[in-house]
């Protein structure tokens, strides 16, 4: 319980949460970065190369 | 029995039909077209694995019970495991979304493919509500106090009545878990049977003369 107590605490949850809000705009820290991530995987997908992409073009 | 008999039995029949629409090597396939080899067309397949620990931790949580996933070790992590692998599931599916949405992917006669994936979509939703609303604890209690009101809105709340933690959760476990898992599994046959959308450049070349 002691190590996972203590792992518990390097993420502070007793505190309200943060928002971003900008007229009607009001979206959740939390919910804006999950949102970023998602952006930056779907362009580092469109972007980076496929592993064995190239020995497969030569082959055909 | 002779055979014209055997021929018009409706299972001589349906066997034939999904055997003539889905051969062994079209329903599990050597090889993929070339354009398929990018990172983004693995979030359909990244979007099932979670859906897979989902189910798997979800069937581990309903035998142990409420009082196991709240106060011990093991139940805690398995209710972790459950909570990430549905975060895995809706982020992957998000991005595969994304991808096909910019493919255009219902192409070619995909529509019923990527329709089906608009419901599986919209029932995973409520079946992760549902989820939020089941917890049995004071996350769960204020979400769905907070959510009452829009329901009520709706109408649907002579039906679907989010403060009756009995009902929130045979939704949950039970109705739309069958209608995801029943989607799922007509979403990847329908890709089985049309294939995967090709990307523009590919779709424009077939048909012209090489």
């Amino acid at each position: 319980m002691g190590f996972f107590s203590h792992f518990g605490a390097l993420v502070p949850l007793d505190h309200p949460g943060h928002y971003i809000h900008w007229h009607w705009f009001y979206l959740s820290v939390g919910n804006f970065i999950v949102i970023c991530l998602m952006l930056a995987t779907f362009i580092a997908a469109l972007l980076l190369p496929f592993p064995g992409r190239r020995s497969r073009k030569e082959n055909r | 029995m002779s055979t014209e008999q055997i021929d018009r039995q409706w299972t001589t029949r349906l066997r034939k039909r999904v055997a003539g629409k889905l051969p062994p090597e079209k329903v599990l396939p050597d090889t993929q077209p070339a354009y398929v080899a990018s990172w983004i067309y693995v979030f359909g397949v990244a979007t099932l694995a979670a859906l897979g620990v989902v189910i798997a931790t979800g069937c581990l949580l309903a035998i142990r019970g409420p009082q196991w996933w709240h106060q011990s070790y093991v139940g805690h992590f398995v209710n972790s495991m459950h909570l990430w692998s549905v975060e895995i599931f809706f982020f992957a599916m998000v991005v595969h979304l994304w991808g096909k949405y910019f493919m255009a992917a219902w192409r070619g006669g995909r529509s019923l493919t990527w329709m089906t994936g608009v419901v599986l979509f919209l029932t995973s939703i409520a079946t992760a509500f549902t989820g939020y609303a089941s917890q049995t604890n004071f996350d769960s209690q204020w979400i769905t106090t907070q959510a009452k009101d829009g329901i009520n809105a709706t109408g649907a709340g002579a039906y679907f009545n989010v403060l009756n933690l009995g009902q929130m959760l045979m939704w949950h476990i039970v109705l739309l878990p069958l209608a995801a898992v029943a989607l799922t599994a007509l979403h990847v046959v329908l890709v089985r049977l049309k294939g995967v959308v090709p990307p523009f450049e590919e779709n424009a070349t077939v048909g012209t003369p090489s």
